[in-house]
Protein backbone atom coordinates (compact mmCIF):
# COMPACT_ATOMS: atom_id res chain seq x y z
CA UNK A 1 0.00 0.00 0.00
CA UNK A 2 1.30 3.47 -0.88
CA UNK A 3 2.35 5.67 2.04
CA UNK A 4 0.54 8.67 0.61
CA UNK A 5 -3.20 8.54 1.21
CA UNK A 6 -3.81 12.02 -0.19
CA UNK A 7 -4.09 12.99 -3.80
CA UNK A 8 -1.08 13.78 -5.96
CA UNK A 9 -0.33 17.37 -6.98
CA UNK A 10 0.48 18.61 -10.46
CA UNK A 11 2.94 21.37 -9.51
CA UNK A 12 4.38 22.34 -6.16
CA UNK A 13 6.35 20.89 -3.26
CA UNK A 14 5.98 17.76 -1.15
CA UNK A 15 7.76 17.93 2.19
CA UNK A 16 8.23 14.32 3.28
CA UNK A 17 9.77 12.64 6.35
CA UNK A 18 8.79 15.44 8.71
CA UNK A 19 9.26 14.21 12.29
CA UNK A 20 5.97 13.01 13.77
CA UNK A 21 4.00 15.96 15.15
CA UNK A 22 6.07 18.72 13.51
CA UNK A 23 3.83 19.17 10.45
CA UNK A 24 1.48 21.67 12.04
CA UNK A 25 4.42 23.75 13.20
CA UNK A 26 5.80 23.91 9.66
CA UNK A 27 2.41 25.06 8.34
CA UNK A 28 2.62 28.01 10.74
CA UNK A 29 6.34 28.58 10.24
CA UNK A 30 5.89 28.99 6.49
CA UNK A 31 2.62 30.89 6.95
CA UNK A 32 0.90 28.34 4.71
CA UNK A 33 -2.57 29.08 6.08
CA UNK A 34 -2.35 32.26 4.00
CA UNK A 35 -1.32 30.41 0.79
CA UNK A 36 -4.10 30.87 -1.73
CA UNK A 37 -3.83 27.34 -3.18
CA UNK A 38 -4.42 23.95 -1.59
CA UNK A 39 -2.14 22.78 1.20
CA UNK A 40 -2.51 19.20 2.46
CA UNK A 41 -1.16 18.06 5.82
CA UNK A 42 -0.86 14.36 6.58
CA UNK A 43 -0.14 13.36 10.16
CA UNK A 44 1.05 10.02 11.47
CA UNK A 45 1.99 8.25 8.23
CA UNK A 46 3.97 5.05 8.61
CA UNK A 47 7.72 5.55 8.18
CA UNK A 48 10.23 2.69 7.93
CA UNK A 49 13.02 4.83 9.37
CA UNK A 50 11.26 6.88 12.01
CA UNK A 51 8.09 4.88 12.85
CA UNK A 52 5.78 7.79 12.10
CA UNK A 53 6.09 10.91 10.00
CA UNK A 54 4.13 13.92 8.80
CA UNK A 55 3.84 14.97 5.15
CA UNK A 56 2.90 18.36 3.65
CA UNK A 57 1.87 18.96 0.03
CA UNK A 58 1.78 22.54 -1.22
CA UNK A 59 0.22 23.25 -4.57
CA UNK A 60 1.91 25.67 -6.98
CA UNK A 61 4.69 26.69 -4.61
CA UNK A 62 8.41 25.94 -4.68
CA UNK A 63 10.04 26.89 -1.42
CA UNK A 64 12.74 29.57 -1.22
CA UNK A 65 16.18 28.68 0.21
CA UNK A 66 15.31 30.68 3.36
CA UNK A 67 12.13 28.63 3.83
CA UNK A 68 14.06 25.38 3.34
CA UNK A 69 16.59 26.53 5.96
CA UNK A 70 13.78 27.15 8.44
CA UNK A 71 12.54 23.60 7.89
CA UNK A 72 16.07 22.26 8.41
CA UNK A 73 16.03 23.69 11.94
CA UNK A 74 12.68 22.28 13.07
CA UNK A 75 12.57 19.13 10.91
CA UNK A 76 16.15 18.05 10.12
CA UNK A 77 15.04 14.67 8.67
CA UNK A 78 12.67 16.23 6.11
CA UNK A 79 13.07 15.63 2.38
CA UNK A 80 11.91 18.04 -0.30
CA UNK A 81 10.29 16.93 -3.54
CA UNK A 82 9.75 19.53 -6.23
CA UNK A 83 6.87 18.50 -8.49
CA UNK A 84 6.37 19.84 -12.00
CA UNK A 85 3.68 18.44 -14.25
CA UNK A 86 3.07 15.47 -11.90
CA UNK A 87 6.74 14.45 -11.96
CA UNK A 88 9.39 14.77 -9.24
CA UNK A 89 12.00 16.97 -10.91
CA UNK A 90 14.14 17.51 -7.82
CA UNK A 91 14.47 15.62 -4.55
CA UNK A 92 16.83 16.53 -1.72
CA UNK A 93 17.33 16.27 2.02
CA UNK A 94 17.12 19.53 3.92
CA UNK A 95 20.48 20.58 5.26
CA UNK A 96 21.34 23.34 7.68
CA UNK A 97 23.71 25.79 5.99
CA UNK A 98 26.93 26.90 7.70
CA UNK A 99 25.49 30.40 8.24
CA UNK A 100 21.86 31.32 9.01
CA UNK A 101 20.99 34.96 8.30
CA UNK A 102 17.83 36.52 9.70
CA UNK A 103 15.83 33.36 10.36
CA UNK A 104 16.63 32.61 14.02
CA UNK A 105 16.03 34.86 17.03
CA UNK A 106 18.89 35.06 19.53
CA UNK A 107 17.66 33.65 22.88
CA UNK A 108 20.13 35.86 24.80
CA UNK A 109 18.17 38.93 26.04
CA UNK A 110 21.43 40.91 26.34
CA UNK A 111 22.37 40.30 22.69
CA UNK A 112 22.43 43.46 20.57
CA UNK A 113 20.27 41.77 17.91
CA UNK A 114 17.33 41.87 20.34
CA UNK A 115 17.65 45.63 20.80
CA UNK A 116 18.80 47.18 17.55
CA UNK A 117 16.30 47.57 14.71
CA UNK A 118 18.91 47.30 11.92
CA UNK A 119 20.61 44.21 13.33
CA UNK A 120 19.94 41.03 11.36
CA UNK A 121 20.61 37.88 13.34
CA UNK A 122 23.42 35.66 12.11
CA UNK A 123 24.20 32.21 13.45
CA UNK A 124 26.93 29.72 12.62
CA UNK A 125 26.28 26.00 12.59
CA UNK A 126 28.41 23.98 14.97
CA UNK A 127 29.80 20.64 13.87
CA UNK A 128 28.15 17.66 15.49
CA UNK A 129 25.21 15.31 15.24
CA UNK A 130 22.80 17.53 17.14
CA UNK A 131 21.72 20.97 16.01
CA UNK A 132 23.72 23.65 17.77
CA UNK A 133 24.11 27.25 16.66
CA UNK A 134 26.43 30.08 17.68
CA UNK A 135 25.32 33.71 17.56
CA UNK A 136 27.76 35.81 15.53
CA UNK A 137 27.14 38.81 17.83
CA UNK A 138 26.96 37.70 21.48
CA UNK A 139 28.99 34.56 20.59
CA UNK A 140 26.86 32.26 22.77
CA UNK A 141 25.98 28.69 21.83
CA UNK A 142 22.39 27.48 21.69
CA UNK A 143 20.98 23.98 21.49
CA UNK A 144 17.99 22.88 19.41
CA UNK A 145 15.41 23.26 22.19
CA UNK A 146 16.49 26.89 22.80
CA UNK A 147 16.28 27.97 19.16
CA UNK A 148 13.33 30.06 18.03
CA UNK A 149 12.73 30.52 14.30
CA UNK A 150 11.59 34.03 13.33
CA UNK B 1 52.11 38.74 18.09
CA UNK B 2 52.37 41.63 15.64
CA UNK B 3 50.25 43.78 17.97
CA UNK B 4 52.38 42.83 20.98
CA UNK B 5 55.62 43.52 19.09
CA UNK B 6 54.30 46.91 17.96
CA UNK B 7 53.30 47.72 21.57
CA UNK B 8 56.84 46.87 22.68
CA UNK B 9 58.26 49.37 20.18
CA UNK B 10 55.88 52.05 21.50
CA UNK B 11 56.93 51.28 25.07
CA UNK B 12 60.54 51.95 24.13
CA UNK B 13 59.87 55.02 21.99
CA UNK B 14 56.69 56.87 21.10
CA UNK B 15 56.21 58.93 17.92
CA UNK B 16 54.35 62.11 19.01
CA UNK B 17 53.15 63.04 15.51
CA UNK B 18 52.24 59.61 14.15
CA UNK B 19 48.46 60.15 14.34
CA UNK B 20 48.43 63.91 13.74
CA UNK B 21 45.13 65.09 12.20
CA UNK B 22 43.43 61.81 13.14
CA UNK B 23 40.40 61.86 15.45
CA UNK B 24 39.38 59.16 17.92
CA UNK B 25 35.72 59.02 19.00
CA UNK B 26 35.72 57.65 22.53
CA UNK B 27 32.22 56.22 23.04
CA UNK B 28 31.89 54.69 26.48
CA UNK B 29 28.18 54.13 26.96
CA UNK B 30 29.11 52.28 30.16
CA UNK B 31 31.40 53.60 32.90
CA UNK B 32 35.13 53.04 32.42
CA UNK B 33 38.26 54.50 33.96
CA UNK B 34 41.39 52.66 32.85
CA UNK B 35 40.23 51.54 29.40
CA UNK B 36 38.85 54.92 28.44
CA UNK B 37 41.74 56.95 29.88
CA UNK B 38 44.35 54.73 28.28
CA UNK B 39 42.66 54.92 24.85
CA UNK B 40 42.42 58.70 25.11
CA UNK B 41 45.95 59.08 26.47
CA UNK B 42 47.29 56.79 23.75
CA UNK B 43 45.66 58.93 21.05
CA UNK B 44 47.02 62.15 22.59
CA UNK B 45 50.53 60.74 22.91
CA UNK B 46 50.55 59.84 19.22
CA UNK B 47 49.51 63.36 18.26
CA UNK B 48 45.86 62.64 17.51
CA UNK B 49 42.80 64.29 18.98
CA UNK B 50 39.68 63.03 20.72
CA UNK B 51 35.94 63.58 20.73
CA UNK B 52 34.11 61.81 23.51
CA UNK B 53 30.97 61.44 25.57
CA UNK B 54 31.20 63.42 28.80
CA UNK B 55 29.25 60.58 30.40
CA UNK B 56 26.92 57.86 29.13
CA UNK B 57 23.89 59.60 30.61
CA UNK B 58 24.51 62.65 28.42
CA UNK B 59 24.44 60.74 25.13
CA UNK B 60 21.56 60.23 22.73
CA UNK B 61 21.71 56.53 23.65
CA UNK B 62 20.14 57.53 26.97
CA UNK B 63 17.30 59.03 24.92
CA UNK B 64 16.69 55.68 23.25
CA UNK B 65 18.95 55.95 20.19
CA UNK B 66 20.08 52.56 18.89
CA UNK B 67 23.73 51.50 18.79
CA UNK B 68 23.65 51.47 14.99
CA UNK B 69 22.25 55.01 14.74
CA UNK B 70 24.73 56.38 17.29
CA UNK B 71 27.65 54.84 15.40
CA UNK B 72 26.44 55.96 11.95
CA UNK B 73 26.33 59.57 13.17
CA UNK B 74 29.62 59.64 15.08
CA UNK B 75 31.33 57.76 12.25
CA UNK B 76 31.18 60.92 10.14
CA UNK B 77 33.10 62.96 12.72
CA UNK B 78 36.12 60.73 13.31
CA UNK B 79 38.71 58.31 11.89
CA UNK B 80 38.48 55.55 14.52
CA UNK B 81 36.04 54.61 17.29
CA UNK B 82 36.78 53.03 20.68
CA UNK B 83 33.57 51.93 22.39
CA UNK B 84 32.08 50.16 25.37
CA UNK B 85 28.42 49.18 25.53
CA UNK B 86 26.35 46.95 27.80
CA UNK B 87 24.81 44.98 24.90
CA UNK B 88 26.68 41.85 23.85
CA UNK B 89 27.79 41.99 20.22
CA UNK B 90 27.43 45.79 20.08
CA UNK B 91 31.00 46.29 18.87
CA UNK B 92 30.52 43.75 16.06
CA UNK B 93 27.32 45.45 14.97
CA UNK B 94 29.10 48.82 15.12
CA UNK B 95 31.88 47.49 12.88
CA UNK B 96 29.25 46.50 10.31
CA UNK B 97 27.57 49.90 10.13
CA UNK B 98 30.73 52.01 10.42
CA UNK B 99 33.17 52.93 7.67
CA UNK B 100 35.91 53.45 10.26
CA UNK B 101 37.68 50.87 12.42
CA UNK B 102 35.99 49.96 15.73
CA UNK B 103 37.99 48.99 18.82
CA UNK B 104 35.94 47.03 21.36
CA UNK B 105 36.46 48.33 24.89
CA UNK B 106 34.01 45.78 26.31
CA UNK B 107 30.59 44.53 25.15
CA UNK B 108 28.48 43.50 28.13
CA UNK B 109 29.57 40.20 29.64
CA UNK B 110 30.95 39.04 26.29
CA UNK B 111 34.49 40.17 25.48
CA UNK B 112 37.13 42.73 26.41
CA UNK B 113 39.79 42.06 23.78
CA UNK B 114 42.07 45.09 24.26
CA UNK B 115 42.42 44.11 27.93
CA UNK B 116 43.49 40.68 26.74
CA UNK B 117 46.20 42.18 24.54
CA UNK B 118 47.61 44.11 27.50
CA UNK B 119 47.35 40.99 29.68
CA UNK B 120 49.25 38.99 27.05
CA UNK B 121 51.78 41.80 26.69
CA UNK B 122 52.36 41.77 30.47
CA UNK B 123 52.65 37.98 30.55
CA UNK B 124 55.15 38.02 27.67
CA UNK B 125 57.09 40.83 29.33
CA UNK B 126 57.44 38.92 32.62
CA UNK B 127 57.78 35.35 31.34
CA UNK B 128 59.58 35.99 28.01
CA UNK B 129 57.21 33.53 26.33
CA UNK B 130 53.48 32.78 25.96
CA UNK B 131 53.64 29.08 25.13
CA UNK B 132 53.14 26.37 27.75
CA UNK B 133 52.68 28.56 30.84
CA UNK B 134 50.75 27.54 33.97
CA UNK B 135 48.14 30.25 34.48
CA UNK B 136 45.49 30.49 37.20
CA UNK B 137 42.39 32.63 36.53
CA UNK B 138 40.88 33.40 39.90
CA UNK B 139 37.73 34.94 41.34
CA UNK B 140 34.63 35.84 39.36
CA UNK B 141 35.05 33.78 36.21
CA UNK B 142 31.33 33.73 35.40
CA UNK B 143 30.80 37.44 34.85
CA UNK B 144 34.42 38.53 34.40
CA UNK B 145 34.70 39.19 30.66
CA UNK B 146 38.47 39.78 30.95
CA UNK B 147 38.94 36.17 32.02
CA UNK B 148 36.85 34.89 29.09
CA UNK B 149 38.94 36.67 26.46
CA UNK B 150 42.20 35.79 28.20
CA UNK B 151 41.26 32.11 28.52
CA UNK B 152 40.64 31.92 24.75
CA UNK B 153 43.92 33.63 23.97
CA UNK B 154 46.01 31.56 26.38
CA UNK B 155 44.27 28.41 25.14
CA UNK B 156 45.60 29.21 21.67
CA UNK B 157 49.14 29.47 23.08
CA UNK B 158 48.92 26.05 24.73
CA UNK B 159 48.77 27.30 28.33
CA UNK B 160 47.71 24.99 31.17
CA UNK B 161 44.79 26.83 32.75
CA UNK B 162 43.56 26.55 36.36
CA UNK B 163 40.11 28.06 36.99
CA UNK B 164 39.87 28.87 40.70
CA UNK B 165 36.43 30.11 41.76
CA UNK B 166 33.43 29.27 43.93
CA UNK B 167 31.19 26.82 42.02
CA UNK B 168 28.56 29.51 41.45
CA UNK B 169 31.12 31.78 39.71
CA UNK B 170 33.01 29.18 37.65
CA UNK B 171 33.90 29.64 33.97
CA UNK B 172 30.72 29.56 31.81
CA UNK B 173 30.11 26.50 29.66
CA UNK B 174 30.19 28.53 26.42
CA UNK B 175 33.81 29.44 27.19
CA UNK B 176 34.88 25.92 28.17
CA UNK B 177 33.09 24.67 25.04
CA UNK B 178 35.49 26.79 22.95
CA UNK B 179 38.49 25.76 25.02
CA UNK B 180 37.70 22.10 24.31
CA UNK B 181 37.61 22.89 20.60
CA UNK B 182 41.06 24.48 20.95
CA UNK B 183 42.18 21.35 22.83
CA UNK B 184 43.22 23.63 25.70
CA UNK B 185 44.11 21.99 28.99
CA UNK B 186 42.17 23.29 31.99
CA UNK B 187 40.86 22.21 35.36
CA UNK B 188 38.51 23.77 37.91
CA UNK B 189 39.32 24.34 41.58
CA UNK B 190 37.74 26.04 44.57
CA UNK B 191 40.95 26.90 46.48
CA UNK B 192 44.34 28.18 45.29
CA UNK B 193 46.78 26.88 47.98
CA UNK B 194 47.86 23.56 46.48
CA UNK B 195 48.29 24.95 42.98
CA UNK B 196 50.45 27.96 43.91
CA UNK B 197 53.89 26.22 43.54
CA UNK B 198 53.07 25.24 39.93
CA UNK B 199 52.01 28.67 38.70
CA UNK B 200 53.74 31.18 36.45
CA UNK B 201 50.84 33.66 36.47
CA UNK B 202 48.07 34.28 39.01
CA UNK B 203 45.34 36.38 37.34
CA UNK B 204 43.11 37.72 40.10
CA UNK B 205 39.68 39.29 39.62
CA UNK B 206 37.23 40.90 41.98
CA UNK B 207 34.42 38.84 43.47
CA UNK B 208 31.43 41.11 43.54
CA UNK B 209 29.15 40.79 46.51
CA UNK B 210 26.11 41.72 44.43
CA UNK B 211 26.55 38.58 42.28
CA UNK B 212 25.47 36.40 45.21
CA UNK B 213 21.77 35.84 45.83
CA UNK B 214 22.49 34.69 49.36
CA UNK B 215 24.83 36.99 51.38
CA UNK B 216 25.84 33.98 53.50
CA UNK B 217 27.31 32.34 50.40
CA UNK B 218 29.44 35.43 49.79
CA UNK B 219 30.69 35.42 53.39
CA UNK B 220 31.75 31.78 52.98
CA UNK B 221 33.93 32.32 49.92
CA UNK B 222 35.16 35.91 50.02
CA UNK B 223 38.31 35.26 52.08
CA UNK B 224 39.36 32.18 50.12
CA UNK B 225 40.46 34.38 47.24
CA UNK B 226 42.35 37.14 49.08
CA UNK B 227 46.04 37.10 48.24
CA UNK B 228 48.36 37.70 51.17
CA UNK B 229 52.12 37.22 51.54
CA UNK B 230 51.38 33.95 53.37
CA UNK B 231 49.91 32.49 50.18
CA UNK B 232 53.12 33.37 48.30
CA UNK B 233 55.66 31.42 50.36
CA UNK B 234 56.07 28.52 47.90
CA UNK B 235 55.74 30.26 44.53
CA UNK B 236 58.24 30.02 41.66
CA UNK B 237 60.81 32.78 41.10
CA UNK B 238 59.22 33.92 37.87
CA UNK B 239 55.72 33.98 39.44
CA UNK B 240 53.70 37.17 38.86
CA UNK B 241 50.28 38.42 39.98
CA UNK B 242 48.12 40.25 37.47
CA UNK B 243 44.73 41.92 38.01
CA UNK B 244 42.60 43.94 35.56
CA UNK B 245 41.85 46.39 38.45
CA UNK B 246 40.13 47.96 40.26
CA UNK B 247 40.84 45.79 43.29
CA UNK B 248 38.78 46.00 46.44
CA UNK B 249 40.25 43.57 48.92
CA UNK B 250 41.29 40.58 46.82
CA UNK B 251 45.00 41.56 46.85
CA UNK B 252 46.25 42.61 50.26
CA UNK B 253 48.27 45.86 50.13
CA UNK B 254 51.30 44.06 51.66
CA UNK B 255 51.64 42.14 48.38
CA UNK B 256 52.32 45.40 46.47
CA UNK B 257 55.89 45.44 47.81
CA UNK B 258 56.77 41.88 46.76
CA UNK B 259 58.54 41.10 43.46
CA UNK B 260 55.41 39.19 42.43
CA UNK B 261 53.11 42.21 42.14
CA UNK B 262 52.81 43.31 38.49
CA UNK B 263 49.27 44.73 38.29
CA UNK B 264 50.23 48.42 38.20
CA UNK B 265 52.80 47.82 35.46
CA UNK B 266 50.10 45.77 33.70
CA UNK B 267 47.69 48.73 33.81
CA UNK B 268 50.46 50.96 32.46
CA UNK B 269 50.96 48.54 29.57
CA UNK B 270 47.39 49.27 28.51
CA UNK B 271 48.68 52.54 27.14
CA UNK B 272 51.28 50.98 24.81
CA UNK B 273 48.94 48.25 23.60
CA UNK B 274 46.24 50.79 22.76
CA UNK B 275 48.81 53.04 21.03
CA UNK B 276 49.73 50.02 18.93
CA UNK B 277 46.10 49.18 18.15
CA UNK B 278 45.25 52.76 17.14
CA UNK B 279 48.32 53.04 14.92
CA UNK B 280 47.70 49.65 13.33
CA UNK B 281 44.01 50.09 12.54
CA UNK B 282 44.76 53.54 11.08
CA UNK B 283 47.45 52.00 8.87
CA UNK B 284 50.27 54.08 10.33
CA UNK B 285 52.69 51.26 11.22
Amino acid sequence: MRAYKVYAIKDGTVIDHIPDGQGMGIIDLLNLRQWNRTVTLGIGFHSKKHGKKDVIKIEDKELTPAEVNKIAIVAPTATMNIIRNHKIVKKFNVELPETLEGIVKCPNPACVTNHDPVATTRFFKENGKKIELRCAYCERYFKEHEIEVI
Amino acid sequence: MHILNTAKKFKIKVNPILLKHKILASLFFEPSTRTRFSFESAMERLGGSIISLAEAKSSSASKGESVSDSIKIVDKYCDVIAMRHSLEGSARLASEVSNNPILNGGDGANQHPTQTFLDLFSILETQKKLKGLNVALVGDLKYGRTTHSLAYALGMFGARLFFIAPPSLQMPSYVTHDLKKLKAKYSTHTEPERIMPKLDIFYATRIQKERFGDPMEYEKVKDAYIITNKLLTKVKKNFKILHPLPRVNEINYEVDNTPYAYYFEQANNGLFVREALLALVLGKV
